[in-house]
């Protein structure tokens, strides 16, 4: 029996999209059998951070109102021997083309044919986002060192156990190591210290990713991008491996290297 | 030593994470009580359960809330007092 998980934010811009595309991937190269969904109705994306715009003929909609068979709604992702697929969302459609029940049902039977189920959610806490949690067995929320989007993510937090999706688990996403040695950014602790959740990942923040986008290609499968390497550790402790954060003081200059020299590099 | 050299270090740059931590702390203490409906009445449940042990108070006319300062969020109960109980035993 496979296991749903749901990517979440809240906030827009802080890369749920990119996160589920790039641990789908990971996960697939791990051996999973993997489907990505794209709940975001209306405002399709997955899809082009995946390369597979070209090749979708049918949508989540098509296959939640009964238009084609669940299997001809998965897009096959040929890179990958049968492994991972994805199901793209409407584009003319608004989120009410699709129940909370209807996605519930969609994750039972995908349940029974892939290991793992990853859905992205839109942004917001409306109807879209009640649709993407109905059917989800784990929560992820990807959150950024801003504000803006640590608040939104305390919401969402908030929102998730509510609902009865019970220890969502944190990614932090584009953290920037030189502000937060300098104290302009909001470090690891201090995110997990205000919004009291299991941290899963952190993701630095990477040129690697707006290269990879460009391209259709994940960053997860460039095995120099610091970023990729984050997703595919975060996709191996999703599998209940215990693998360490990755220490991103590299690019800090003088003071880095003097806290490593004695012996502070966290 | 490292508490040193960082303070040190974070003063030639401001250190701004403080500010933005500081912020997000007084935002969340007001959004996370009005997520939740039940939140203030939770409070005014628990507070009840532990003032009628040595006061009776009017619960209808008991009021509580949540409201901002400029750089403090303060909790206000406003209860009134019918009776004081005679404590049993001396305080003190």
């Amino acid at each position: 029996m496979g296991r749903v998980i749901v990517i979440t934010s809240g906030k827009g811009g802080v890369g749920k999209t990119t996160t589920a595309a790039n641990l789908g991937t990971a996960l697939a190269l791990l051996g999973n059998k993997v489907v990505l969904i794209d709940a975001d109705i209306g405002l399709r994306n997955l899809d082009v951070v995946m390369g597979l715009e070209n090749r979708i003929v049918y949508d989540l909609v098509d296959v939640t109102s009964g238009v084609c068979r669940l299997r001809q709604g998965l897009i096959k992702d040929k890179r990958f021997n049968d492994t991972l697929f994805l199901l793209a969302a409407a584009q003319t459609k608004d989120k009410t083309a699709v129940s909370p029940e209807q996605m519930e049902e969609l994750c039972q039977r995908l349940k029974k044919k892939f290991d793992y189920i990853l859905i992205d959610s839109p942004a917001g806490i409306e109807r879209g986002f009640q649709n993407a949690i109905s059917g989800a067995d784990q929560a992820l929320v990807v959150t950024t060192p801003e504000i803006s989007a640590v608040r939104d993510a305390d919401r969402i937090i908030g929102l998730l156990e509510a609902a009865g999706k019970e220890n969502p688990e944190l990614i932090i996403n584009r953290l920037r190591s030189s502000l937060v040695q300098k104290g302009d950014m909001m470090d690891i602790d201090d995110m997990i210290d205000i919004l009291a959740v299991q941290l899963l990942g952190v993701v630095p923040e990477d040129d690697h990713i707006v290269v990879s986008s460009n391209k259709g290609e994940p960053v997860v499968l460039d095995p120099d991008s610091k970023a990729g390497m984050a997703f595919r550790n975060i996709a191996a402790r999703i599998m209940g491996e215990e693998i360490p954060l990755l220490s991103f003081n590299e690019e800090v200059g003088l003071f880095g290297r003097l806290r490593r020299f004695f012996g502070w590099a966290q | 030593m490292l508490e040193v050299f960082s303070k040190v270090f974070r003063k030639e740059s401001g250190a701004s994470k403080e500010i933005a931590k500081e912020r997000l702390r007084l935002v969340l203490v007001h959004d996370r009580a009005t997520v939740s409906p039940r939140f203030l009445d939770l409070i005014r449940e628990d507070i009840v359960d532990v003032i009628v042990n040595y006061m009776e108070i009017d619960e209808e006319g008991m009021e509580i809330s949540l409201d901002s300062m400029e750089d403090a969020a303060v909790l206000m109960a406003s209860i009134p007092v019918k009776r004081v109980k005679r404590l049993a035993r001396p305080t003190g």
